[in-house]
């Protein structure tokens, strides 16, 4: 595949090939419409031949019951109960949100082993990974996961091979609800938009759209019924943000850091050049008394060698 | 390197050097491979150690079997490290040192302030290193850690990695202005002008032990 459509590169600091322009692309996942039935795990599995051990049942629905290097996508389920003694069952297709300014992407130390498309993807080159972990470092939403097998990153690539093509994501192909659709950005935002007014019709106030701004915006947006508290979708940040120690660490840091490094060599070198060595002189003699009170008797010839050298 | 070596000072036994240039040696190692992962410009020196790949792999062991020795290093010469009083006045008299008039100084023991000072830099920051390094080491340790505490040691491994790079340049700097210093950890000993004029007082203990 060509690569002239790259908008950022892990550990590069020049600009990377993006002359081609590409409308941004977002998946929207409707967790109002998501009826908690897993077929999109199973597509996902499918399209990238991806097959996790079978786990056990950790008494939950969540099946497998966490992200890992073969399971990319991941349906939380969490059970809300509500002032007016309702019980809601809050379902949540987790996965990488394709942030618009990924944490994993900053964190990376090693060049071109995750980058952003101009669509909007972020995707892992595991040929380039190196298995620092780096990325999960970096994450906001906890989601790279490094193999066992091979100790590479591994994540949801939003299907960049499928959307390169024109096709859409597997699990938004196999949604039988129609909770996941795929689109440009704009056509996303504008389709939430008219779900959030029929909810807001339905007495979900506080519908909204999920796509928080901390990270520049995400390219996997959720429809919320309570946008107000996200993390009643079993963890969901509300106003998730690249952590400021990683900010520092893959920002300051870096230039601070090589910059006194360099001055410090520098110090140094031209302290040599105008200062100069400090050497022992000459008639800096051996033999001279102790700096501590002792007698000393000039005539007595104490160290005949040391004397012999004086006179050389 | 001539018959007056005879005369010269022993100033680091044969263990004690043994010691020193292995941990300098595995510090030039964990260095190099640190550097590579920190920044982009440097990502080229992953090459020396075989790829990304083992260097991420390789930096970690290299740098616990540095702290190791470095720890047995510490120990022994922790004693003589000890700040005193009259380190104070060294310091505060620093601008003479550097400019090669230390003659105007008290007379300092086997190590002047600035050794000390760089001798308990150098353990603060192999210490931190050592435990952030651990939760970061992800292959083995950071399933153990939170997310934030794994973020914070990341920040406290990368400052306290400057600050032992830094500190060892001035080191090696300091070894290099310093005439007859190299000999110290390269054969171990000095000549008796270099003793008295550089360390008056362990001068003056030694020569009282050779009495």
């Amino acid at each position: 595949m060509a690569t002239q459509d790259i908008i950022a590169r892990s550990a590069t600091t020049t600009a990377s090939p993006s002359v081609r322009q590409l409308d941004e692309v977002a998946k929207l996942i409707d967790t109002t419409l998501c009826i908690g039935c897993k077929a999109c795990q199973v597509a996902c599995s499918e399209w990238n031949d991806l097959r996790d051990e079978v786990g056990s049942n950790v008494g939950v629905y969540d099946n497998p019951s966490d992200l890992t290097a073969e399971s990319w996508t991941v349906m939380r389920f969490a059970e809300h109960e509500t002032t007016d003694e309702d019980l809601e069952w809050l379902i949540r297709k987790d996965g990488c949100m394709h942030c618009e300014d990924p944490g994993c992407l900053k964190a990376c130390p090693s060049p071109g082993a995750i980058i952003k498309y101009a669509n909007g993807i972020v995707d892992f080159n595991q040929d380039h990974c190196i298995g620092c972990g780096y990325c999960i470092t970096g994450c906001p939403f906890d989601v790279p996961r490094i193999s066992k097998k091979d100790n590479k990153a591994y994540k949801c690539t939003l299907c960049s091979d499928r959307v390169a093509v024109g096709l859409e994501p597997a699990c938004v192909k196999v949604c039988p609800t129609g909770a996941i659709v795929f689109g440009t950005k704009q056509d996303m935002k504008d389709h939430a938009d008219w779900r959030i007014a029929d909810l807001n019709r339905r007495g979900f106030d506080n519908a909204g759209l999920y796509d928080p701004q901390g990270v520049g915006g995400t390219h996997v947006m959720y429809v919320l019924h309570h946008a107000d508290k996200a993390g009643l979708y079993s963890g969901l940040p509300q106003n998730p943000t690249i952590s400021p120690m990683v900010g520092v660490w893959k920002g300051v840091a870096k230039p601070l850091a090589m910059m006194a490094v360099a001055a410090t060599v520098l110090t140094g070198f031209f302290h040599y050049v105008r200062v100069g060595p400090n050497r022992v002189e000459d008639d800096e003699e051996t033999h001279a008394p102790l700096a501590s009170v002792e007698h000393y008797d000039p005539a007595e010839r104490r160290d005949p060698r040391a004397e012999g050298e004086r006179h050389e | 390197m001539n018959k007056d070596m005879k005369q010269d000072l022993q100033r680091y036994n044969a263990n004690e050097r043994s010691n020193h240039w292995a941990v300098a040696l595995l510090f030039i190692l964990s260095s190099l491979s640190g550097l590579a992962l920190f920044h982009p410009a440097l990502f080229w020196l992953s090459n020396l150690f075989g790829g990304g790949t083992w260097t991420r792999i390789l930096h970690p062991f290299i740098g616990v079997l540095m702290s190791i020795l470095f720890v047995l290093m510490a120990l022994r010469f922790a004693g003589r490290n000890r700040i005193k009083a009259h380190d104070r006045q060294w310091l505060s008299q620093w601008r003479k040192v550097v400019t090669n008039h230390e003659e105007d100084l008290p007379p300092v023991g086997k190590y002047n302030a600035g050794q000390k000072l760089l001798f308990w830099s150098l353990v603060i920051s192999m210490l931190m290193l050592l435990i952030s390094g651990i939760v970061i080491w992800r292959a083995y340790f950071s399933s153990f850690f939170a997310i934030d505490l794994i973020r914070f040691a990341s920040v406290l491994h990368a400052f306290f990695a400057f600050v032992l790079i830094t500190s060892i340049t001035v080191h090696i700097y300091a070894a290099i202005w310093v005439k007859g210093s190299m000999g110290a950890m390269l054969y171990g000993k000095v000549s008796r002008a270099w003793a008295r004029k550089h360390h008056r007082l362990w001068y003056d203990e030694m020569r009282n032990k050779e009495r």
